[in-house]
């Protein structure tokens, strides 16, 4: 991630925030990721509910579950917790 | 804008800055008793159960959360205060970095007094002195009157939107804070009308947009986050900046401030008496220049070009100003109200001599520590200061340029 | 007032804005950001939040980046509670004043066990006495660990921590947690609850309790952490479940003092052969690995009496008594 460092002239003072921490990528942290069957999900909600990363999003329009694989740092709380069994962990590249 | 009226009250300095405080119009003050401040928080707590003042008064549990529940205040956008001294002061350490970190802009009335151990409860400058790096700007009075005056100041300068720093208005304990003096005091509405509404400026948050600079649930913005090697050099070199910046600004608000009070204390930064001509010089801070001024007085009658350089503001230190003043000076005593252990001298010599090094007179300085845990700083002594400064210039070798006065 | 009707179905709050968001950088499978995330969920309009120094201030606010959708300020590890206070102070005069443009904002203000068991707990107290109006949050994820898993007065017995390390000779902490809840509770404040991160909607609705409450509030939330407890990520909510399940951290409220039990315990105290045992727990966490070794073994059965003489003392001031205990 490429960061242009400003000096102390063009910043806010005090320290005040100026990106939003959903400019800062987490997904390449995982070793594992989740892959999610629809065929067997109930879609309770239950997963994106718990994801430590908001990375289960809801899409209201067409009810369905989406992974954000931008974010989901693999931690397989998803999958562990899934009561229909619709969530496999697999290895990176993997899946 | 003209000298307005004003009433003379007989009242001490506490009772000058719980006043003053009244009258600025303060959303919260925050604050924990300790002697000799007390008297501040008293008054206080009554103005607030007499329903005089629309203030929130948050009676704290310790020093540490006064100025946090202060420094938080300030950061919803509110004027703040609280007062403290000694161990208050130092248990507020901590935060003092943080709050002048946040570019909070409390205003805190510190009632110098000696720190333990052993207790003692009477004047010295070791309290504040030792707080002198942690990016409040600071302010000794050298009487009630200009306690009042500096605390409706302080608020002015602490919230321009250039400054945003804290201030630190110290007072000597029982000598200013418990002892009666005839104050002239501003009507409400004058002081209401002088230190206005605070504002605050605009800042890039993270929604890509200006936004102001406080805790607003519709423009929400961050502050206080973890800071690493990338950007908190850059954050520590904008607060001096603001330390950059404040002495015109002290000045500015000083001048205007003199124009409805019709009082002026040197140019705001410092206080010169008869130096424009003077071969010999001492610098102090506080209640002590009121006595040292007296000497200085029978010196000249006496034909000693004597003066004396009392540093009005010494954070920001006014190094121009100080170099300025002490041209002529071919000799200077500094008199510190604390040590620095170790130091070879106490704090204020350390920074006058830093001062005077590229003074073209490149005058002797010589360091006297007194006053410790409220020791009485009588004329004689200072006297004495005078004549070894005498002696100097007339052997030009200095025999001890650090000594302890008034000490057995 | 306004107040959002309470409709904490699971697509409500999924729909619900993210108000603390993904791209922070707590450990993968963190408890505390879990709890931190549905806590956001559950707030009824314009809030403030201020944290205490640790894990979850440091990994949502690393700068220039913060995950904070609402005004957030960190100021010092021991004084949230302070903060709250100072913000909470602000409001009301600028309210008074006509100068606060929404007509009610709520304070949350939280920190880990550290900042609450230990070092804060002085600001804590003194801001319940004083009667500040907000909700004040302990994640506890029972250790230091934003220093580096060192032990705080809301580390359990026998846990495995870089000061309390497991030795030769000791085994790990000495000592028993905190009663910390147990504590607010005594300073007669309006709402205290227990909840965990394994029963979402509980923790939801405690939340909301805590914010409507006029006063101060505080909420205990069993938070686990991977790193710390030494398990493996994906099961940091089968963990917070087993220490509801065992009574290790049983969910509870008390409202005005009277304590009640919340379902996910009632139903062990009407159920008690559901109750587990302390072993069951211990034994997915390598902080407690050494205490299986047989020397140690006497632990894990001290863990399990104060478990139980803790679980029956809250029965009692629940009124309800063990019915038989196996
Ligand atoms: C006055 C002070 N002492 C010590 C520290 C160092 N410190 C920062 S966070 C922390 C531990 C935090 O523990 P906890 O409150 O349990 O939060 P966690 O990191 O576990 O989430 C410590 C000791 C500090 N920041 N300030
Ligand atoms: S928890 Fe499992 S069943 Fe429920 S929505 Fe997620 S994937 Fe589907
Ligand atoms: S693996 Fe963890 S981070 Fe990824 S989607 Fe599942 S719960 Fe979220
Ligand atoms: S150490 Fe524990 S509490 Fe801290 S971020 Fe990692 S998982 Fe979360
Ligand atoms: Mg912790």
């Amino acid at each position: 991630m490429s960061r242009e460092l400003k000096g102390w002239k063009d910043i806010p003072i005090a320290g005040v925030c100026w990106k939003p921490a959903t400019e800062y990528l987490t997904g390449d942290w995982k070793t594992f990721k989740p892959i999610h069957d629809p065929e067997k999900c109930t879609k309770c909600l239950l997963c994106s509910l718990i994801c430590p990363d908001s990375a289960i999003k809801w899409n209201q329009a067409n009810e369905e579950l989406m992974f954000d694989y931008d974010f989901c740092k693999g931690c397989g709380i998803c999958a562990n917790e899934c009561p229909a069994d619709a969530i496999k962990m697999v290895r990176e590249g993997e899946g | 804008m003209a000298i307005t009226q004003q009433k003379t009250l007989a009242i001490n300095g506490d009772e000058a800055v719980a006043l003053a405080v009244k009258q600025s119009d303060v959303d919260v003050v925050a604050a924990y008793p300790i002697t000799p401040q007390t008297i501040i928080v008293e008054r206080f707590s009554e103005y607030v159960a007499d329903g005089e003042v629309e203030t929130e008064f948050v009676c704290t549990e310790s020093e540490h959360s006064a100025l946090t529940a202060c420094l938080a205040a300030s950061a919803m956008g509110a004027r703040t205060f609280t007062a403290s001294a000694s161990a208050g002061l130092a248990l507020m350490h901590e935060i003092l970095y943080v709050t002048s970190g946040c570019r909070a802009p409390v205003v805190m009335a510190i009632v110098n007094r000696a720190l333990s151990a052993p207790i003692n409860i009477h004047c010295d400058h070791s309290d504040s002195m030792v707080e002198r790096d942690s990016g409040w700007i600071q302010i000794y009075a050298e009487n009630s009157q200009e306690t009042y005056d500096s605390i409706i100041q302080a608020f002015r300068i602490a919230e321009h939107l250039k400054v945003l720093l804290p201030i630190m208005v110290c007072l000597d304990a029982f000598v200013l804070s418990h002892t009666l003096e005839n104050v002239q005091v501003l009507a409400d509405e004058t002081v209401q009308k002088f230190v206005g509404l605070r504002d605050v400026p605009q800042v890039m948050g993270h929604e890509g947009r200006e936004v102001p600079f406080k805790l607003d649930p519709s423009n929400p913005i961050t502050m206080g986050p973890l800071d690493l090697y990338d950007y908190y050099f850059e954050h520590k070199r904008q607060q001096e900046e603001a330390m950059k910046v404040a002495p015109q600004i002290i000045q500015e608000v000083h001048e205007e401030f003199s124009q409805i009070s019709g009082r002026k204390y040197g140019n705001g930064l410092i206080d010169a008496y008869h130096l424009e001509d003077a071969d010999i010089a001492t610098v102090c801070v506080g209640s002590t220049a009121g006595t040292t001024k007296t000497v200085v007085d029978r010196l000249r009658k006496e034909g000693v070009k004597a003066g004396l350089l009392r540093l009005r503001t010494f954070r920001p230190l006014p190094l121009t100003d100080i170099v300025k003043t002490m041209e002529n000076v071919k000799a200077v005593a500094v008199m510190d109200r604390s040590n620095s252990f170790g130091g070879h001298g106490g704090p204020i010599y350390h920074e006058i001599r830093h001062s005077l090094y590229d003074s073209p007179t490149h005058p002797h300085v010589v360091n006297y520590i007194y006053g410790l845990g409220g020791r009485d700083m009588p004329p004689a002594i200072i006297l004495n200061i005078y004549k070894d400064l005498q002696e100097i210039l007339k052997t030009k070798r200095v025999k001890r340029d650090v000594q302890f006065a008034g000490v057995r | 007032m306004t107040t959002t009707p309470w409709k904490f179905t699971a697509k409500e709050i999924v729909e619900k804005p993210e108000l603390f968001t993904s791209g922070h950088r707590a450990c993968a499978g963190c408890g505390p950001a879990i709890a931190l995330r549905q806590i956001m969920k559950a707030t009824r309009g314009p809030t403030i939040v201020t944290s205490a120094t640790g894990c979850m201030e440091v990994v949502s606010t690393i700068y220039p980046y913060t995950a904070w959708k609402v005004p957030f300020i960190h100021t010092a590890f021991e004084n949230v509670a302070a903060n709250a206070s100072g913000i909470e102070a602000a409001l009301k005069v600028m309210k008074r004043k006509g100068r606060l443009e929404h007509e009610n904002v709520d304070v949350i203000a939280f920190a880990g066990d550290g900042g609450t068991f230990d070092i804060g707990i002085q600001a804590l107290s003194g801001a319940a006495e004083r009667g500040h109006d907000f909700l004040y949050i302990l994640y506890d994820n029972e250790a230091y660990m934003n220093t580096g898993i060192q032990r705080s007065g809301g580390t359990p017995h026998g846990a495995s921590t870089t000061t309390s390390p497991a030795g030769r000779v000791i085994p790990g902490k000495p000592q028993y947690k905190k009663p910390i809840a147990d504590i607010m509770v005594a300073h007669d404040i309006p709402y205290v609850a227990t909840a965990s991160i394994s029963s979402w909607q509980d923790l939801l609705v405690k939340t909301r309790k805590g914010l409507e409450i006029e006063g101060p509030a505080f909420m205990h939330v069993f938070t686990p952490c991977p790193r710390g407890w030494r398990y493996d990520p994906s099961k940091t909510i089968e963990i917070a479940r087993l220490g509801v399940e065992t009574c290790i951290f049983p969910l509870w409220e008390t409202i005005d003092g009277e304590y009640s039990l919340s379902p996910q315990s009632k139903i062990l105290a009407l159920k008690p052969e559901r109750k587990k045992k302390v072993t069951e727990y211990l034994k997915m966490q390598r902080r407690f690995r050494h205490l299986f070794k047989p020397e140690f073994k006497h632990v894990i059965d001290e863990i399990q009496q104060m478990v139980d003489k803790r679980w029956n003392r809250l029965l009692k001031r629940c009124n309800m008594t063990q019915a038989s205990q196996s």
